[in-house]
């Protein structure tokens, strides 16, 4: 292996940058003559809109402008769009209410926006959006998930029962059947709860307007900047695309929550050309909690039908999904598309049924965020396993084996085609690391200390790699989800990596140059890896479900074989041999069964100085781009166990073991995949020990909207991790990879819940399981 | 933030004087309530009067069977202090556990137990010892000195100088943290010492307060288990996003004893 | 109002005339573009904006510029050497990937450096509470713990 190549343990190439306060943030960009924003927000879930008064904030001192939506909707912008169209069952189109980028007639959640206010100075913008008057008629919330249908309000008149879809997956007549001849049928209620992302960079936004080209450059903490270019220009404003260019740097954490189009730098772009100068809007924490778009909120019961061996017959699955107060870029395609085609899990399971309601609230809009369904499909699944081994006072690891898939490619009930993997060794392996054999004995250790221990497993599986466009495109996606790279070779033989993907964390410009420099020989420092900005990048899809190095990286791999290809042909001239003689290896061009050789700095070289080249039949140049798109998703999967103890005077949980083996297929750098394991199972542990979004029922106030009333994981809420993995290489992509970003987050809420209501020794505890519901869950048990 | 004026008396005289008949001002200390306030909007204070350059209201100084800190006294420099440590380790274990590190590094004491916030530490002891609040005008003995929900018994103009805590026999503090803050969901602070028997609960009602119950059963028996089997009544507890008033009730007995453990 | 501040900052001398309510943070990301130091919830709870006063961590999103006035300030920008040789806490961090998107890390980083000197031979349970004001959303803290303790060590 090369020191520095694939497989090996790179540190990264961004540190530096990153150590010593040079990275450079959205925030940290401050342009000439630069105004600032503010939003006025609706403190209101629900009002009608009867007047904006913004006379007095104009004159104020330091305002720029102040626009309403009156102000939007007059120039004929409509608002932004959702990027998946979901059918209801009967065939109808999900409704689609307008999500106008600063509200017109009425405001539908705690922090929609109704006005901005440009200014010279920040503290001049806030304080005369504080002065801005809106003159609003309270309405009746819809706050509830469970009831939002049976509401008397309604969010949208074009929903009057707040339904956006219901939408049917699976052989629903199958699994009724399954269920009516099953020797046993397990049942659980449960609910995923909300989520606030918390990347630690607010999202911000820097939009600029140039007269003289009458174009726009938009600095935004983005994930995707091509895909916002493409939804910002397309749908919303109607900016030609090559009149736009969209720079997402130094990113500070996204997980999902910076995919999505939002209307504050929608507004500031339209805004940027009419004040002539550029804006900037940084969020504050609290605007982050209301505005970026929330994760999760499912309330779902579950049926498991089975034989009298543990065998499953057949699941039904019946979700009500919350999508907020408005449908955000991707938040269709979550409670259903990425979440009931996961159902079967790693089972064998041959009836599946999921049947999801979509409903609006007066509540912050849901979308992806890390892990996106899959986390929800995850918790489902693992959950009732969990409960049926119980039910069947069969082992937990046990009835798992006995329904896992091993034979390879398998077509699920759900409509996914896993391509490979091997269930039983990642299981295996995470019992040995758990020391699973070990716990009656340590549970009875704790018993003596006066602690309740328990132990829980969770076996997942995601599709990620997101996603061949052909099958995206048949289930209703409005884009394609290819990924394109550029190999640019200079003629010093160094070489400049352009890719669609984006780095908000997840080191690819250590990555990919680790790809890049293996294949083509020479030293990572002599790979430098670009993203982020549409006026450098040809195009690129960005980095959400794990795709970026199967989908982003095959785009670059394959753009590196045509590199090769044609240096082949360089080395065959300079060389007075056929180009099928030409080997590569190690950096250099070689005849076969000779050793007349020419390296790749020799071959670059020739191509930008062609004196002796072959012009007639090659182009001079070395440059190469490739565009890829899947032809499958790829499916990671392993297994998590959580081992807690439970101290039943306070009901406190405390994480004393947490393994994870997961099956990422090939591995470029066993660090940085090691890194994102850690960080997902902080995000799912956090999810079922200390986050939850809580909204007052009545007034639709989110009452958690700061870090003193949403528990972030901090380091000693949090155990060390054992983790490992076991490789079966993906069998559709060139590197063989599966992804490893959201594994951590899907995995382990159903773990740790399984382990606390182990311990406690009941069915069920609602998520976040803080100390008084698992006290709570005592008494009652007692 | 709001716009200010920032004052810099060089007298505890000239402070009393700025704040005296002005309503909007507010006497800076270390701040880390008090800005955190005023940048959420819930503090609309027009003046602050920035107590940092007065001398001698910084420091711990061993005076018989007292401690006596000063008001200046950052919470790191408390959990820290060697004859804190020696002396009342239960306070040093206290001042450690507030906020978190940066916020040790510049609270301090007398900008809590000013602010009174109903679930920090510091009240915890103050009551939980029976210590006394000094101020330029007067001294304070800790049971008259809170009296509500961040409120006080100092007038307008009045200035804490330092705090003066009477060494105990024994004294233990054990902190159920809310998960998100951080602050007390509850902490009991229970002593033994000169005056008998103390407990002292923050985090748990509107204000830090003495439990009566869990007084009187130490004070008979002087043991975890005794604390422990106290009952308490969840009335007049605080019933919150974060927790009930039934749940506190019922850890503030399991921390008392449990601070009845650490206190040795 | 406005009022003059003078400190030292990264070893210059720096004096201006600011608002009186300016914050620490705004006077070193906006007045000196100093923007190593960052924002991540401006409730002093997320630690990113950690910079070093008179040797003490400090959350300088909670501290007004005009408290700092006299004191010496280190920000992670005067953490490095001059020729750009990291720190040995910096260069712990990169050695085991303590970082991931970089956002919280100037006052990740800030904070362990005031831990040297004052918990020897830590454990990592004793890193992970010394850790209590710092956020990081990305890396599971697992080796950030392991960096933080490398990096005292070194």
């Amino acid at each position: 292996m090369k020191a520095d190549g694939i497989g090996a343990r790179v540190t990264r190439k961004e540190d530096h940058r990153f150590l010593t306060g040079n990275g450079q943030y959205t925030d940290d960009i401050s342009l000439p003559r630069q105004t600032y924003a503010a939003f006025v927000r609706s403190p209101h879930a629900h009002a009608k809109i009867n007047g904006v008064d913004s006379a007095s904030a104009a004159a104020m001192p330091g305002v720029v402008a102040i626009f309403t939506g009156k102000d939007i909707a007059a120039s004929g912008i409509g608002g932004l769009p959702c990027g998946w169209l979901i059918h209801s069952k009967d065939g109808t189109p999900m409704k689609e209410p307008p999500h106008h980028i600063l509200a017109v007639d009425k405001a539908r959640y705690v922090g929609d926006q109704v006005a901005v206010v440009i200014a010279e100075t920040l503290e001049q913008a806030r304080a005369a959006a504080e002065a801005v008057s809106v003159d609003y008629d309270v309405l009746p919330a819809v706050v509830d998930t469970a009831t939002a249908s049976k509401a008397k309000a309604s969010v949208h008149d074009a929903a009057a029962d707040n339904v956006c879809y219901v939408w049917g997956h699976g052989d629903a007549a199958a699994v009724d059947k399954a269920i009516a001849s099953a020797h046993h049928v397990s049942s659980l209620d449960i609910v995923n709860n909300r989520l606030a992302p918390n990347a630690i960079e607010p999202r911000a936004a820097n939009a600029a307007y140039d007269k003289s080209s009458d174009s726009y450059t938009l600095y935004v903490s983005n994930q995707n900047p091509h895909v916002e270019r493409l939804l910002m220009c397309a749908f919303v404003l109607g900016i030609p695309e090559h009149k736009m260019r969209v720079i997402a740097p130094d990113v500070g954490g996204g997980f999902g929550s910076k995919i999505f189009l939002y209307a504050e730098e929608t507004v500031l772009v339209w805004a940027s050309k009419r004040v002539g100068r550029p804006i900037k809007w940084t969020a504050d924490r609290m605007e982050a909690f209301l505005s970026d778009a929330h994760g999760r909120d499912h309330v779902t019961n579950v049926q498991l039908a089975m034989d009298a061996n543990g065998k499953f017959t057949g699941m039904k699955v019946t979700t009500t999904a919350n999508v907020g107060a408005y449908l955000s870029t991707f938040a269709s395609s979550v409670p259903t598309i990425l979440y009931a085609t996961l159902l079967a899990g790693q089972y064998t399971t041959p009836a599946i049924y999921a049947e999801v309601t979509a409903v609006f609230t007066n509540t912050s809009p849901v979308d992806a965020y890390r892990g996106a369904g899959r986390p929800e499909a995850t918790y489902v699944v693992e959950r009732i396993v969990e409960t049926a081994a119980r039910d069947m006072k069969l082992d937990p690891a046990e009835i798992r084996r006995r329904n896992f898939i091993t034979t390879f490619p398998y077509a699920t009930p759900v409509g996914l085609t896993y391509d490979i993997g091997d269930y039983p060794a990642c299981l295996d392996k995470a019992l040995k690391l758990a020391d699973y054999a070990g716990f009656p004995a340590r549970q009875a250790e704790a018993k003596t200390r006066g602690k309740l221990r328990g132990i829980g497993l969770s076996s997942y599986i995601e599709a990620c790699g997101l996603a061949p466009s052909n099958v995206a495109g048949a289930l209703g996606a409005r884009a394609g989800l290819f990924e394109a790279g550029e190999v640019r070779v200079h003629p010093t033989g160094k070489v400049t990596v352009f890719t669609g993907s984006h780095s908000h964390g997840q080191g690819h410009e250590t990555t990919f140059a680790q790809v890049v420099a293996d294949k083509l020989g020479i030293p990572i420092d002599d790979v430098d890896i670009q993203h982020g900005d549409t006026g450098k990048v040809l195009f690129g899809m960005g980095t959400y479900g794990s795709r970026s190095l199967a989908v982003g990286g095959s785009a670059i791999f394959k753009a590196v074989d045509k590199v090769i290809a044609k240096g082949k042909k360089i080395a065959a001239h300079l060389l007075e041999a056929a180009d099928t003689d030409i080997e590569f290896k190690d950096g250099v061009f070689k005849v076969a069964g000779t050793d007349k050789n020419v390296p790749f700095a020799n071959v670059a070289l020739t191509a930008y100085v062609p004196h002796n080249y072959p012009l007639d039949k090659l182009e001079p140049g070395l440059n190469e781009n490739a565009f890829y798109d899947p032809t499958n998703f790829t499916y990671p999967a392993g297994t998590h166990i959580c081992e807690v103890e439970v101290d039943p005077d306070t009901g406190k949980t405390q994480i004393v073991n947490f393994t994870a083996v997961d099956d990422f297929g090939n591995i470029i750098n066993p660090m940085i995949v090691e890194g994102q394991v850690h960080g997902g199972l902080a995000q799912g542990i956090g999810q079922a020990l200390l986050e939850g979004c809580v909204y007052d029922s009545e007034s639709g106030q989110l009452l958690t909207a700061t870090y003193m009333d949403y528990a972030m994981p901090r380091a000693d809420d949090l155990p060390n991790f054992q983790v490992a993995t076991h490789v079966t290489p993906c069998t559709h992509n060139p590197l063989g990879v599966k992804g490893c970003g959201e594994a951590g987050a899907i995995g382990s809420p159903a773990a740790l819940m399984n382990a606390i209501t182990h311990a406690v020794g009941v069915k069920d505890i609602a998520m976040p399981a803080t100390s008084e519901r698992v006290w709570r869950a005592l008494q009652g048990r007692a | 933030m709001q716009a200010i004026q920032l004052h810099q008396p060089a007298s505890l005289a000239d402070a009393a004087k700025l704040r005296s008949g002005n309503d909007d001002a507010r006497f800076l200390a270390g701040g880390q309530s008090l800005l955190a306030a005023m940048k959420l909007g819930l503090n609309s204070a027009t003046d602050l009067i920035n107590l940092a350059a007065l001398p001698d209201l910084a420091g711990i100084k061993v005076d018989g069977n007292r401690i006596v800190i000063g008001a200046m006294t950052r919470h790191a420099d408390v959990a820290a202090n060697a004859d804190v440590k020696r002396l009342i380790p239960a306070l040093a274990v206290l001042a450690g556990s507030i906020g978190d590190r940066q916020v040790r590094n510049v609270g301090t004491l007398g900008g809590s137990i000013a602010n009174a916030d109903p679930a920090s530490d510091y009240p915890a002891a103050v009551v939980g010892l029976g210590a006394t609040v000094r101020t330029n005008q007067r001294e304070i003995a800790a049971d008259a000195f809170f009296t509500g929900l961040y409120e006080t018994a100092l007038q307008n103009g009045e200035i804490i100088t330092a705090v003066s805590f009477p060494v105990p026999e024994k004294a233990g503090y054990v902190k159920f943290k809310a998960p998100a803050s951080r602050f007390a969901l509850v902490g009991v602070f229970v002593s033994k010492g000169t005056g008998g028997v103390r407990v002292a609960v923050t985090g748990a009602a509107g204000s830090v307060f003495r439990a009566a119950g869990v007084e009187a059963a130490l004070a008979g028996n002087w043991s975890a288990a005794a604390a422990k089997a106290v009952k308490l009544s969840a009335d007049n507890l605080n019933s919150d996003l974060h927790a009930t008033a039934e749940y506190r009730a019922h850890l503030i007995p399991v921390l008392a004893s449990r601070a009845v453990t650490a206190a040795g | 109002m406005t009022v003059n501040v003078t400190m030292k900052v990264n070893g210059q001398s720096v004096t201006a005339a600011i608002a009186a309510s300016t914050l620490l943070v705004d006077f070193i990301r906006e007045h000196l573009r100093l923007t190593g130091t960052h924002v991540g919830c401006n409730t002093a709870q997320c630690g990113a904006c950690t910079v070093h006063v008179n040797g003490r961590a400090v959350k300088s999103c909670n501290l007004l510029a005009a408290q700092a006035n006299g004191a010496e300030v280190t920000t992670i920008e005067g953490l490095a050497a001059a020729d750009g040789t990291m720190h040995p806490m910096q260069a712990a961090f990169k050695e085991h990937h303590g970082l991931q998107c970089g956002f919280c890390t100037p006052g990740m980083v800030m904070s362990a450096c005031e831990l040297k000197g004052k918990l020897p031979n830590a454990t990592d349970e004793q890193i992970r509470e010394a850790l209590d004001g710092n956020m990081c959303r990305c890396t599971g803290y697992q080796n950030i713990v392991k960096a933080v303790k490398a990096g005292l060590a070194a």
